[in-house]
């Protein structure tokens, strides 16, 4: 009897040391990515500076140049090309579901949400190249006067507006679901009618929600890599528009890597440029689901 | 009265234009998944998936993925298990040991859903430049260590949304009869939550297999299908961008079939979710 009571205590106690050794191991992850990522970068500023590699647009590894702003730019181009497309398609959506739309409409929409967030960034690439690459060169393209390949920035946008609709508009049908019925129903008693009381009442009581539920789109759309690599042309120049090619962050970290040990300095720029992209995206990450969490606690 | 009019016309205006945006999400969906497999189907064939690639084959000749198919599973497989084995005590402590602690066990969530957010071309660019200072070489065991530390966040959450639904009342009851907590945990806690378990394990193997920028520097890529951990391995995602890159069209058409491989392989993981979260109720207690 005493033995079976000290084996069950000794399980007890290996599995707490377990769960604490992991907690640890998890809670260290970022902290070890950041002075990591940091240390490597080092070299780089030391003897730049670190807004020199910020906003100094040559790009010359062979001579030891770095300047990561076409790259930043183009994050910036191909990032803001997605929101403008994703935000009114997921507003619209989320309201009509939430609102407007019958059960059944929600209950084919959960399985298409939840099977566009799945899909491998690659294959959305390769979807990228099979039709929105010839339908910007051959359809956009000349319907508003521009020459292109359609590896261009817009088509970069269009991919990444798909991929980042299903992860905003999860979030937004869940901020329209946690509004209070009283505020529609009280504005509906006034005499209001159904689209004012949402344009009026329910979208103002939003606003905090959707808001981060776009900070959080728009880092999820910052950080994507390979599907917008395939599509967006990479060319090392600052895009001034959106018919051109851009290079971003992550493509240029992503198709670098091979020849980065042979040239000087030049991990330590890619690794900046990681450095870069992980501290904008978990800012964004950190301002949006902090307001969420906010929301949450006064409803 | 004009005035109602016009009110009427934009909730109608707008009305159209919601219609458009929910059939626009559904018709796009269903246009990647179209012109995946029109492309892909023709190019499909027996060889492409039993074989190895041949010599010659990224000019066009004989041979097949299989490398990439099992380099996949071995390595999604493989850190979807060590992702579990670190991930479940952590999602346990957070809803037994910390239980009392809620703030504290907020903040860990909040932290948990921050790291999620970390672009996985990060991890791969950290998980290479660790590799360089200890001197591993792009290996299969760096590539699951790497892919780990990637998806434990997901593993993690989701664990923890299936044991948020246990009830408190179970944890009591338990204890007050004597039990341990990791009797607690895994008699208890864990048939409990076992469907919310497997949808886990389920979404972080598709996060696993469909993830190319974690693996492109920390997996590297071959023709053979890997014997051991140390030697580097193929991947589905790679061996679609690689072949896609070429410029032989018989090339490029084997990266649309596997393209089709690793589009099918999703599906199937999707629907086993939707599977899994409907089923496995037999178990569980309600209060």
């Amino acid at each position: 009897m005493a033995g079976i009571q000290v084996t069950r205590k000794l399980r007890s106690k290996l599995h707490g040391s377990w769960m604490i050794i992991s907690f640890v191991m998890v809670m260290l992850v970022p902290v070890f990515l950041s002075i990591g990522l940091y240390l490597k970068s080092r070299p780089l500023f030391v003897d730049q500076g670190i807004f020199e590699v910020l906003f100094s647009s040559s790009w010359k590894p062979m001579a030891g140049k770095f300047g990561l702003l076409p790259f930043i730019v183009s994050s910036l181009w191909v990032t803001l090309m997605s929101l403008i497309i994703a935000i009114p398609v997921c507003l619209l959506t989320a309201i009509h579901l939430t609102q407007y739309a019958k059960r059944w409409v929600l209950r084919i929409m959960h399985p298409v949400i939840d099977i566009l967030a799945g899909i491998p960034s690659v294959i959305f690439g390769v979807w990228g190249i099979l039709v929105i690459v010839p339908f910007v060169a051959n359809k956009l393209g000349p319907l508003l006067g521009k020459q292109t390949s359609g590896f261009t920035i817009i088509s970069g946008g269009l991919v990444l507006a798909v991929m980042i609709i299903p992860f905003i508009l999860n979030i937004l049908i869940e901020v329209f679901r946690g509004l209070p019925d009283e505020l529609s129903e009280a504005a509906l008693s006034l005499g209001a009618s159904k689209w004012q009381s949402i344009k009026y009442v329910l979208m103002r009581k939003a606003f905090p929600g959707i808001v981060s539920a776009i900070g959080l789109g728009l880092s999820r759309a910052f950080g994507e890599t390979i599907a917008v690599l395939m599509v967006v042309g990479n060319v090392t120049r600052i895009p001034t528009g959106f018919f051109q090619p851009g290079y971003p962050l992550p493509a240029l970290i992503a198709n670098n890597y091979g020849e980065m040990l042979s040239i000087p300095r030049y991990d330590a720029a890619l690794m900046f440029a990681a450095f870069v992209l992980f501290v904008i995206v978990t800012l964004f990450n950190f301002l949006s689901r902090l307001a969420i969490a906010n929301i949450e606690k006064h409803s | 009265m004009t005035d109602k009019r016009i009110r009427y016309i934009e909730e109608g205006f707008f009305r159209v234009l919601m219609f458009f945006s929910t059939t626009g999400i559904v018709l796009t969906l269903l246009l990647i998944l179209f012109s995946i497999l029109m492309k892909g189907l023709p190019s499909l064939s027996w060889e492409m998936l039993s074989q190895t690639p041949k010599g010659g084959f990224y000019y066009g000749k004989e041979g097949g993925i299989l490398n990439a198919i099992i380099g996949s599973l071995y390595l999604s497989l493989g850190s979807t298990i060590l992702a579990f084995v670190i991930g479940l005590p952590v999602a346990l402590f957070m809803n037994i040991h910390l239980i009392r602690y809620k703030r504290l066990v907020n903040a860990v969530r909040f932290f948990l859903d921050l790291l999620w957010g970390v672009p996985s071309i990060v991890y791969g660019a950290f998980g290479f430049s660790v590799m360089i200072y200890f001197g591993i070489k792009a290996s299969l065991i760096a590539g699951i260590v790497t892919v780990t530390v990637f998806i434990l966040p997901i593993m993690i959450r989701a664990i923890d949304e299936a044991l948020k639904t246990v009830p408190r009342g179970l944890l009591e009851s338990t204890l007050s009869l004597g039990a341990t907590r990791s009797e607690t945990s895994y008699r208890v806690y864990f048939r409990q939550s076992f469907s919310g378990i497997v949808t886990a394990l389920l979404l972080s193997f598709g996060r696993a297999i469909g993830d190319a920028a974690s693996v492109l520097f920390t997996t590297g890529y071959t023709d053979h299908i890997p014997t051991s951990l140390n030697q580097p391995t193929a991947t589905l995602p790679l061996s679609i961008f690689f072949q896609l890159s070429s410029p032989i069209q018989e090339v490029q058409n084997r990266a649309y079939a596997s393209a089709v491989v690793l589009t099918i392989i999703i599906l199937i993981i999707s629907l086993s979710v939707r599977y899994f979260e409907k089923r496995f109720h037999k178990h569980k207690i309600k209060f």
